[in-house]
């Protein structure tokens, strides 16, 4: 089965299995690993990626869903770390074992994309979805209202 | 310069292959440096260390011995080299080390070179301290020796700044890139001494701000962990194992599995079915086909987690001895002469790593060699054990160490590896094993599940003289870690671990045993005062009145949360102190309750850390806030159960981990400044937290929490 798609910018086809998941689709047919495997129920945010810009969960996609549709993944946020929050992650040192952090990212983007403006509260209910087990949670508050403030 | 070894693995080849500069490869203390030439014989690369290689560009490139696995270290021992050889940390790069314990690894305890190169226990930059500063030293002095030499200037004129050697006197510089074009070793490096090294007050880097090296790339999903290591024609495993420890599997459907599409080949293991394909779909359609038998009677059979607490009861009633941890005095003879006897009972049930990178690795197995990509702890080990397993030379292993989506000690087993391995093996090509967050969580390995007895005596003036503390629990040495309590001053102490075997699966998991005692410890203290009707904060400066770097940072940790203060209406505070790797941590946290629902909420979390010389400052604060947090975590959510010796839990929806609706809204930390040798951060503010939030919860509602973790229906019971 042959899924046409764009995926951060470009047009791509994919030929794989009726039973291709999004998530697999990206890491291993098209090494775009930055997007990452956590749970594969829809329950850690790992694998956020934007499905005609909104955050949807890649590993509970099928492939054959985005038909038409534009993906972007982490590597198609920005050139060169430059997306606002790249850099406010990047001064906050937000990272530990990094490995949630596309997922964070992802997930934060898409809602300053629809809300320039958050208050606490509603970035705490957005946010929610992305588990870090590294603890990073105060820091990517941090860098989320330091965002904001720049812009 | 082309350096080559004959003998040597591929990976040590390519290290030691760079065009152009200069590898430094310095001595062990007091042994004698060489450098590395083609005619050179091989038998000295166990004696010597490589750590720096200087290009003539001025860029330095900086080996890490270390996993890199959230901790920071890949930044912080780079640092101290780059400290004490005065390099510009602008021109630092950062690779990963050859895996070469002789050469990388510490010894336990530190100090020294060779020994495992483990990162465990918090003890990567404690432990390498001393030898980075010392080979940063004396590349340093290489430097300026070869200067010397070239500009016929004695070497005590001589001062380096970041990446450069002056000579005051003429004011002639010259760069370390430059350096690197003409200069020639000593036949020997002498051993620096220690009072030739910087003075604390002379670090331009170390106890300064720099960021971390490896964010960039782990803000754009570049940054390569295991799990995203692409190899051609590579293929995919994943593996059905024993639900009950130590069961063996008898496929029945095996024919129907080999016509699922894709399906490559079916593997037989000790203790699983592997299930290897040209893509994950169809190795998880194989995998969740799969018809098995799980065969044989073994000892975690009869496991659940939930009676087993009356078992350990029982057990600390008895006469039993199991091992002391530590005793002083006579603690039998002593009781009987107190005025009042306290004492109670806590409960940890088992948790879970749950790191997010789901274990996996990728594994080549070819002709008597192996190449492997793997996320761990511990790339020595894992290399042997590799090599162990194929009864293949540990030459012939090439490992290549990942970014670590998280270790917290699952990462230090090398069970995942070794299934790549046997996978890999059975089809002669690259093979990725991924297991699925219900493999890693159903195949876990926990710490333990205990049950803690403190018994204390007061005597007639209020003073603690007696204090018993008997931890009954499963996992054996995991027990005991964090159970003493050498800066509380009480005459007659017995501390005692008492171990029964369930026959499932037990691990290190950050701060070990420190978790469960620090909670028993800190939350009976505060039983203790609010009995005696002592505020916490004194009793614990009188426990600890001869012991002033402890008391320090307990007294830092009052003054930043001003206790005693006022507290919001609805709200109210625990404190708590412990110490682990070495590291004195003391914590406050402030709570509020919904009676309703029975749900703590931690609203903001003080903690003051002496860690002696604190190489990199905020990233120690981000492993404090790291550690509170997932120590938090632990605390109020997490729960693995067995019945009939099967973990009940299969993902994040019934093993809940702690979200962002739950962090504190507000973590202070600080760093008490200190001379003294570094000692371990990442684990620090981990153990205390059970005890804060229990103590805290008290002075709200007069109740007492004692089973972690601390879930809504506990609270609700508790609360009537
Ligand atoms: S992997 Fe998709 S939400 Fe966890
Ligand atoms: S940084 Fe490790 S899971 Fe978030």
């Amino acid at each position: 089965m042959t899924t046409s798609f764009i995926l951060n910018g470009k047009k791509v086809e994919v030929t794989a299995e009726s039973d291709a998941i999004l998530l697999w689709t990206l890491r291993e047919r098209l090494h775009l690993t930055g997007t990452k495997y956590g749970c594969g129920i829809s329950q850690c945010g790992a694998c956020t990626i934007h499905l005609d810009g909104n955050p949807v969960k890649a590993c509970i996609m099928p492939l054959s869903a985005v038909e038409g549709k534009e993906v972007t993944t982490i590597e198609g946020l920005s050139h060169n770390n430059s997306h606002p929050l790249q850099k406010s992650w990047i001064s906050e040192q937000v990272p530990q074992c990094g490995y949630c952090h596309s997922g964070q990212i992802m997930q934060a983007a898409a809602l300053l994309k629809k809300n320039p403006k958050p208050n606490r509260d509603e970035i705490i209910k957005h946010m929610n979805p992305v588990l870090c087990r590294c603890g990073t949670y105060t820091r990517i508050m941090k860098a989320i209202e330091k965002t904001i403030q720049n812009s | 310069m082309e350096n080559e070894l004959k003998e040597n693995t591929i990976s040590r080849r390519k290290f030691l292959k760079r065009s152009g500069g200069l590898t430094f490869l310095v001595a062990g203390i007091g042994i004698p440096a060489f450098v590395w030439k083609k005619e050179e014989s091989a038998e000295n690369n166990v004696q010597i260390s490589a750590w720096v290689h200087l290009s003539t560009d001025g860029t330095v490139t900086i080996y890490n011995p270390a996993a890199e696995m959230g901790q920071g270290t890949m930044t912080a021992l780079p640092a101290i080299i780059a400290e004490e050889m005065d390099a510009d940390w602008s021109k630092v790069k950062i690779e990963h080390s050859p895996v070469e314990p002789k050469i990388y690894g510490i010894p336990w305890g530190g100090g020294g070179r060779g020994g495992s190169m483990l990162t465990v226990g918090s003890r990567s930059v404690s432990g390498h301290f001393e030898n980075l500063r010392q080979s940063g030293a004396q590349v340093r002095f290489v430097l300026m020796s070869n200067v010397a030499e070239k500009w016929g200037v004695n070497i005590d004129e001589l001062e380096t700044q970041p990446g450069m050697v002056i000579h005051p006197k003429t004011g002639k510089k010259i760069s370390y890139g430059e350096i690197a074009s003409f200069a020639k070793f000593p036949e020997e490096i002498p051993e620096i001494p220690t009072n030739k090294l910087k003075k604390v007050s002379e670090f331009r880097l170390i106890g300064k701000d720099f960021q971390r090296y490896d964010i960039p790339e782990k803000v754009n999903g570049s940054a390569i962990y295991s799990i995203d290591i692409q190899v051609p024609n590579m293929v995919y495993g994943m593996i059905n194992r024993s639900p009950v420890n130590g069961t063996k599997p008898e496929l029945n459907n095996e024919a129907e599995l080999r016509k699922i599409p894709g399906v490559i080949e079916i593997v037989n293991l000790d203790y699983g079915i592997g299930f290897i394909a040209n893509s994950i779909e169809a190795a998880q359609q194989a995998k969740y086909t799969a018809d098995i038998n799980w065969k044989g009677q073994t000892k975690a059979d009869n496991h659940n987690s939930q009676s087993a607490y009356k078992e350990y009861e029982t057990l600390a009633e008895s006469g039993n001895s199991g091992s002391m941890v530590a005793s002083s005095g006579d603690f039998s003879r002593e009781i009987p002469n107190t005025r009042k006897v306290i004492q109670a009972d806590y409960k940890n049930d088992y948790v879970y790593h749950a790191q997010m990178e789901p274990l996996n690795a990728v594994a080549w197995v070819k002709d008597g060699e192996a190449e492997v990509w793997a996320g761990t702890q511990g790339t020595d080990g894992a290399r042997s054990a590799i090599a162990n397993h194929l009864g293949i030379d540990f030459k012939a292993v090439n490992l290549h160490p990942c970014y670590l989506g998280g270790g917290f000690g699952r990462r230090s087993m090398n069970d995942f590896v070794l299934e790549a391995v046997d996978l890999s093996k059975a089809v002669n090509l690259p093979v990725k094993l991924i297991w699925t967050r219900t493999d890693d969580i159903q195949f876990g390995a926990f710490r333990p599940i205990s049950l803690q007895r403190l018994e204390a005596g007061i005597d007639a003036s209020g003073q603690i003289k007696a204090w018993k503390h008997v931890v009954v629990g499963t996992g054996g040495g995991l027990l005991g870690s964090g159970a003493d309590i050498p800066f509380y001053d009480i005459p007659n102490k017995h501390i005692e671990v008492r171990n029964i075997d369930h026959g499932v699966r037990t691990k290190h998991w950050r701060a070990v045993g420190h978790g469960p005692n620090k909670f028993a410890i800190e939350t009976f203290v505060d039983e203790i005062a609010i009995d005696q009707k002592t505020d916490p904060l004194e009793l614990r400066r009188q426990l600890m009145k001869n012991h002033p770097r402890e008391l320090k940072v307990l007294e830092t940790v009052a003054k930043m949360s001003d206790w005693g203060g006022k507290i919001p209406q609805g709200r109210a505070r625990g404190i708590g102190f412990a110490e682990r790797s070495d590291s004195l941590a003391a914590g406050v946290c402030e709570i509020s309750l919904d009676r309703k629902s029975g749900k703590i909420k931690v609203h903001k979390i003080w903690c003051a850390l002496d860690a002696g010389i604190v190489v990199h400052p905020d990233n120690a604060k981000a492993q404090v806030e790291g550690s509170l947090v997932m120590g938090l975590s632990s605390v109020m959510l997490e729960s693995i159960t067995f019945e009939n010796g099967e973990v009940q839990q299969n993902n994040f929806h019934d093993y809940p981990i702690l979200r962002m609706e739950d962090a504190p809204e507000r973590i202070d930390i600080e760093i008490i400044p200190s001379i003294e040798r570094p000692t371990g951060i990442g684990e620090a503010g981990l153990p205390f937290m059970g005890a804060i939030v229990s103590n805290a919860f008290a002075s709200l509602t007069g109740k007492r929490l004692r089973h972690m973790p601390f879930t809504p229906e506990k609270v609700l019971e508790l609360l009537g």
